[in-house]
């Protein structure tokens, strides 16, 4: 069955218009179509959030959505977070702190992190532990990335604080 | 370039080198998306293959047709072990010496097992394809228990027949029936026996370490692209070991070695999964060679699960001897190692059970027997060393079990027994009753560091009031203290005893210095996640004077390392590490000439200090290594050849042996079987430190991986061979909400054989972790009668444990 | 884990949902958050030749707070429950059982009308909708009927709903009661070893009012009318509470499975309710 569809998304800020079979998982396009690779396929079952990318403001795991849903939304991954010369809070955040090994999990885990400080910009430990717990790291045991967390929201809120 | 104004404190600072917090240089591209991973290459004209896999886990193979598969869209190719047979790669060689099935050759011998592998333009097609390859099969009994497969007349085997006169022997040695695999034993069995017998206490238990999977974040996959213009092969791939894939692969294929270039791009993890050789990667190389053109073969998280590499599995049979106050004498054992159903356990050659011949852990026994038999089951083969050196922490978690239960037949203090028959520090080198020299060890130290840390005794007094409380019924919840003293034998090893496929387990480092006084590296190793690129620049820029700032570490490519065996067993730190060292040395020997013919003195009148050679007794002259790898390139220097460079193969004269003490505490709902670790204090002696922030890190992700192990990951099949654990759902990986914070510690006791000192840590937490974890849940019901129950203790065991003893009233 | 190929639809009203599930019976699916369904059929363990993506259809989604009940739109997220003030304050143990569904990525695809409408007994929601004497609305060929959430359930995956029938509300009436959700699970995105959903109302010390649903205790949820029955009139002595207890006890029917034995399950059962009645108690 060869039924393309017309679609048309947003990814990080660039306009993105192509076919596609409904069936394509988002994962794939970003990765294979559109040669965005941060995003990672860990489990494919919505367990791991390697995959973890923000669409319209909500985290969600990329692996289970098919392109078709995704059709004229506004895709923001890692790549669209920080670069070499804008580097995200959390990014360097978790560089400071060790808060990854292997580097796998890391740009599903900054892009989940990221959403959950715009959504708590001051959580405490636990809610950190329970806003990153759809996001699996087989490294670093978490400590780190807490820690690197923790020290990304204190960074932003200084930085607000300072702006104000 | 002078710089007298600095500090000698300052100049090792910017050194970067050993012992300092060194932020990770590998992080940059992880943080930013921008890793390179093997499914993340996309070459033209690329093709995607994927395995039709037996839903059976023992079946006769009637017939396959593909003929549906060829007619869907985008399906270029249908292998199968017909399509293989000509080339005689329908069945390849196991790193343990048997061989496995390629693709399914008549028959399969485990769920999930590989049957026909399908290339299409994408995985789409591929998996459309898949779909419809029609495979008839012919159920058999299947066998998943190794006790009930030793006596059972099915043949798992039919290859490993002979030609009816009798069993032929096996890689090591014979068979005494048609599903066993091997004997191997070490020790002095008819002493020990003896001893045992004239015991005054012997406590026996059997201890099951149940099968898991070290189900890393990545699966594995691979490329491989035939460049049929100039013969030349390239397969990147999730490997451990790259320059052993390329010789299997040149042994395999009959290709030239030097036609075959791997690369081991950036790895998401391995903890073991990544040593091996799969059928993924022969079918690709295959596929690539007939089609001309590359292909990706990519494992989706179910294959990997119940396909690629299981570790553990071994029952443990345990007998351990000691004096009424104590004092053991002797130790037994004998193993049923379940292997699945082909022989692909990743041990050194010579050792079929690994070092389990570790078993006597960190104690002063005078005799000691290992047995071991392995078996064919209908389960995935593999038997890898998840997270621990070659069966390591089978070893360790069946000495801490049996530690615990003597304690119990004693009515001893668990830790008080330990300290009683602790190696003592003077004893060290220490030759161990199943024949391992241990390097170093201050193991009364570390434990009694341990100890008042956590306050052990109130601990125990602690303890003892939540059992009377309980008995009152005034809580619900019991409480167990988790005690570990364990011993690794890491860093595989001198080649005189240590092979993998006949591969000696040396390993190399080569260093290019340039011109300006900076560098590359280049080792036979290959980071996972370990960050190698950050603490190798670090024992080099100690060794050779140049900022670790300004050192590039590569690894992974064979075209270009030099040859070594891989990133396994807490092997790199201590082999490769040391070949660094070992290379810098080389280079500083070479500096040190240009040096003093710079200053005009005699080689013997400079010495080096931090970042320079300096005239002795006259430091305000030297020169700097920079200033010397300039001269290196560009001074004609009478006598010595232009250029700075080094390479050195390391062949480690002994293993090494990091070890730590370890502390659990956690609470126990006996109702729900929940349990809550509220605390996990983790000392480790893993000799030098390199850098304590990395340490650290891996302490975090092996206690973590630990936890999971003992407190429920698993994989599990029913009767039928059905793997029950194939997604996450059911497999055991933690999140953040169920990990807690670790409190972490250390103690130095350099190895005395190594150049720098380091032993190697990655794998210490989770060979010290799994039993820590396990001793606090059965410590918790010591009070009540308990004296051993099997891991996982994930809530329903411990329920049914709680039950057994008449705790749910 | 590739899914095959289907046809995708995203009709932009009730209307347009019909026209395909009319036309193409059983081959069609209605999709919400999908993270039930989509797994299924990657695993290729469910095909749907014709998928029908809700997102754009209006009036499917909204939380509705009025005099003596909640209306639900199906495609209200577990997110929009958690983060809806309102809904906490009338009926605050949806809030509590949505944070023990899944994670947080599920929660903010998953919706309330995916997890009560596709029949899974590990789902969370149907249980609660249970124990709430929740009314879903049904929306077909033929018009909008109501069905008790407490009728709808017939075995795994087997519901009340018609194929051509779309889920499209949930009305909860209000309760000023007690409650607690109470899940046992492995870890965080597991389904539920054992789970209760308990309300209580009280008046002056004795409970006048009490309903228990259990969750992924059977091959549908089960409310356990006499474990409420056994409740009401007492003061919650352990002679009720007990009698409770044996109440859900009778009605669940267990199967074992990695979580674990029946045994253990009916164990875990009996202690999850209790501490969801307490808890209920502690509140009412």
């Amino acid at each position: 069955m060869s039924n393309k569809m017309h679609i048309k998304m947003n990814v990080n800020g660039e306009e993105q218009e192509f076919l596609a079979e409904p069936r394509e998982l988002l994962i794939h396009t970003l990765r294979e179509r559109l040669d965005i690779t941060g995003p990672h396929i860990g489990c494919e079952t919505s367990h791991c959030g390697a995959c973890t990318v923000t669409i319209d403001g909500k985290s969600v795991k990329s692996c289970t959505m098919f392109v078709a849903q995704a059709n004229g939304k506004d895709v923001t991954t890692i790549e669209g977070l920080g670069g070499p010369d804008d580097l995200h809070v959390l990014q360097s955040a978790f560089k400071e702190h060790h808060g990854l090994q292997c580097g796998f999990c890391t740009p599903g885990m900054i892009t989940r992190a990221s959403k959950l400080l715009e959504e708590n910009p001051n959580p405490t430990e636990e809610e950190v532990r329970f806003g990153m717990a759809g996001n699996i790291c087989r490294c670093t045991g978490y400590q780190n990335i807490v820690k690197s967390i923790l020290a990304a929201a204190s960074e932003l809120q200084a930085a607000k604080e300072a702006a104000e | 370039m002078k710089d007298e104004v600095t500090t000698r404190e300052d100049r090792v600072e910017a050194l970067g080198g050993m012992g300092c917090k060194r932020k990770r240089v590998e992080d940059a591209r992880f943080t930013q998306g921008k890793g390179n991973y093997v499914d993340d290459l996309k070459l033209p004209g690329m093709l995607f293959g994927d395995f039709v896999r037996s839903p059976y886990a023992h079946a006769r193979i009637k017939s396959i047709n593909i003929d549906k598969a060829m007619a869907v869209d985008g399906v270029v190719a249908v292998l199968t072990a017909a399509d293989l047979e000509p080339l005689g790669l329908h069945w390849m060689p196991t790193l343990a010496g048997d061989k496995q099935m390629v693709l399914a050759d008549g028959k399969v011998l485990f769920q999930g097992q590989e049957v026909a592998y399908v290339v299409a333009k994408d995985r789409y097609a591929a998996a459309d394809g898949v779909e419809l390859v029609e495979v008839e099969y012919e159920e058999l009994e299947v066998l998943t228990d190794p006790f009930a497969a030793l006596e059972s007349d099915v043949v798992l085997r039919e290859d490993l027949q002979g030609d009816g006169n009798g069993l032929p022997d096996g890689a090591h040695g014979p068979r005494k029936h048609h599903n066993h695999i091997f004997y191997w034993e070490a020790g002095d069995k008819e002493a020990t026996e003896q001893v045992l017998e004239e015991a005054e206490v012997v406590a026996e238990e059997t201890v099951y370490y149940h099968r898991t999977h070290p189900c890393p974040l990545e699966t594995c996959g691979c490329v491989a692209s035939m460049d049929k213009v100039n013969g030349k092969l390239t397969l990147w791939g999730t490997f451990q070991a790259p320059h052993a894939i390329r010789t299997v692969v040149s042994l395999i294929s009959g290709i030239e070695e030097h036609n075959i270039r791997v690369i081991s791009p950036d790895i998401g993890g391995g903890f073991g999964n990544k040593v091996g050789a799969y059928p993924g990667y022969v079918c690709s190389v295959v596929a690539s060679i007939v089609t001309g053109v590359p292909v990706k073969w990519i494992e989706d998280r179910m294959e990997n699960l119940m396909t690629t590499a299981f570790a553990r599995d071994y029952w443990m049979d345990g007998k351990i001897s000691a004096t009424k106050d104590g004092k053991i004498t002797g130790l037994w054992c004998h193993t049923t190692a379940d292997h699945g159903g082909f022989d692909a356990c990743a041990d050194p050659t010579k050792f079929p059970a690994g070092f389990m011949n570790i078993c006597t852990g960190s104690y002063d026994i005078p005799v000691a027997y290992l047995g071991v038999d392995g078996v064919y089951t209908n389960k995935a083969p593999g038997g890898v060393s998840y997270r621990c050196s070659f069966r390591v922490t089978e070893a360790v978690y069946f000495i801490e079990r049996m530690i615990e239960v003597l304690a119990i037949k004693l009515n001893m203090d668990a830790s008080e027994l330990r300290k009683i028959n602790f190696i003592k520090k003077e004893q060290f080198p220490y030759k161990a009753a199943l024949g391992w020299e241990y390097d170093s060890g201050d193991y009364h130290t570390a434990w009694d560091k341990a100890m008042k840390a956590v306050d052990y005794d109130g601990l125990r007094a602690e303890q003892a009031q939540r059992v009377e409380d309980f008995k009152a019924g005034k809580t619900r919840k019991l409480m167990g203290i988790g005690l570990t003293h364990f011993t690794e034998i890491v860093g595989a090893g001198p080649v005189k005893n240590c092979d993998i496929l006949g591969l000696g387990m040396f390993d190399s480092c080569e260093i290019r210095i340039h011109p300006t006084g900076s560098a590359i590296a280049r080792l036979g190793t290959i980071s996972q996640g370990q960050g190698h690129a950050t603490t190798f620049a670090q024992i080099l820029a100690t060794e050779i004077g140049l900022p670790a700032d300004s050192i590039t570490i590569e690894e992974g490519d064979t075209d270009t390392a030099p040859y070594g065996l891989g990133t396994y067993g807490s092997r790199s730190t201590p082999v490769a590490g040391a070949a660094t060292a070992m290379a810098g040395r080389k280079i500083r020997a070479k500096a040190q000439m240009i040096a003093a013919y710079l200053l005009e003195v005699h080689d013997d009148d400079v010495e080096f200090d931090v970042d320079r050679f300096v005239v002795k007794g006259a430091r305000e002259k030297f020169k700097t290594m920079k200033e010397i790898a300039f001269a290196a390139y560009n001074q004609a220097i009478p006598g010595i050849e232009p250029g700075l460079e080094a390479v050195s193969y390391y062949d480690p004269p002994n293993m090494t042996y990091p070890f730590g003490a370890y502390v659990c505490v956690m609470d126990i709902d006996v109702d729900t079987g929940v349990t809550d670790i509220r605390r996990f204090y983790a000392l480790d002696d893993c000799g030098t430190r390199i850098n304590p922030m990395i340490i650290e890190g891996q302490v975090h992700g092996g206690l973590t991986e630990a936890l999971a192990v003992a407190l429920g990951q698993e994989i599990a099949y029913d009767e039928m061979g059905n793997v029950k654990t194939g997604t996450l759902m059911d497999f055991f990986l933690p999140t953040a909400w169920e990990v807690p914070n670790y409190e972490t510690d250390y103690t130095v006791t350099p190895s005395p054989h190594h150049p720098i000192g380091a032993k190697g840590v990655g794998e210490s937490p989770h060979v010290g972790g799994v039993p820590c974890f396990s001793n606090a849940v059965n410590d918790a019901f010591r009070a009540f009668g308990l004296t051993h129950t099997h891991m996982p203790h994930d809530h329903w065991r411990i329920w049914k444990t709680a039950n057994e003893l008449g705790l749910h009233g | 884990m590739i899914p095959a190929a289907f046809e995708y639809h995203r009709p932009t009203d009730m209307a347009g949902v019909l026209a395909v599930l009319e036309e193409h019976g059983d081959d069609a699916r209605v999709l919400a958050g999908g993270h039930s369904l989509i797994p299924m059929m990657k695993l290729r363990m469910a095909e749907v030749p014709h998928l029908i993506d809700l997102q754009d259809v209006s009036g499917l989604g909204g939380i509705d707070v009025r005099t003596g009940e909640v209306h639900i739109g199906a495609m209200t997220t577990q997110t929009e429950i958690i983060e809806n003030a309102e809904l906490a304050q009338v009926c605050p143990i949806l809030k509590e059982a949505a944070l023990q569904i899944a994670d947080p990525q599920v929660r903010y695809m998953g919706t309330v009308g995916g997890n009560v409408a596709n029949g899974d007994p590990g789902n969370d929601m149907p249980g609660l909708m249970q124990c709430l004497d929740a009314t879903f609305e049904l929306v077909g060929p033929d018009g909008t009927r109501e069905v008790k959430a407490r009728d709808f359930y017939e075995a795994a995956y087997m519901t009340d709903r018609e194929d051509d029938e779309v889920l499209t509300k949930v009305v909860i009436p209000a309760h000023g009661a007690g409650y607690a959700y109470e899940k046992q699970k492995r870890k965080i995105g597991d389904y539920a070893t054992a789970a209760a959903a308990v309300t209580i109302v009280s008046d002056m010390g004795k409970c006048v009012q009490a309903s228990i649903a259990m969750t992924n205790l059977s091959d549908t949820p089960v409310w356990s009318e006499a474990a409420g029955a056994a409740l009401v009139g007492t003061s919650l002595d352990d002679a009720a509470v007990d009698a409770a207890v044996s109440a859900m006890l009778g009605d669940i029917d267990p199967t074992q499975d990695n979580r674990g034995p029946i045994e253990f399950k009916k164990h875990a059962a009996a202690v999850i309710l209790r501490r969801a009645i307490a808890r209920a108690w502690s509140r009412a």
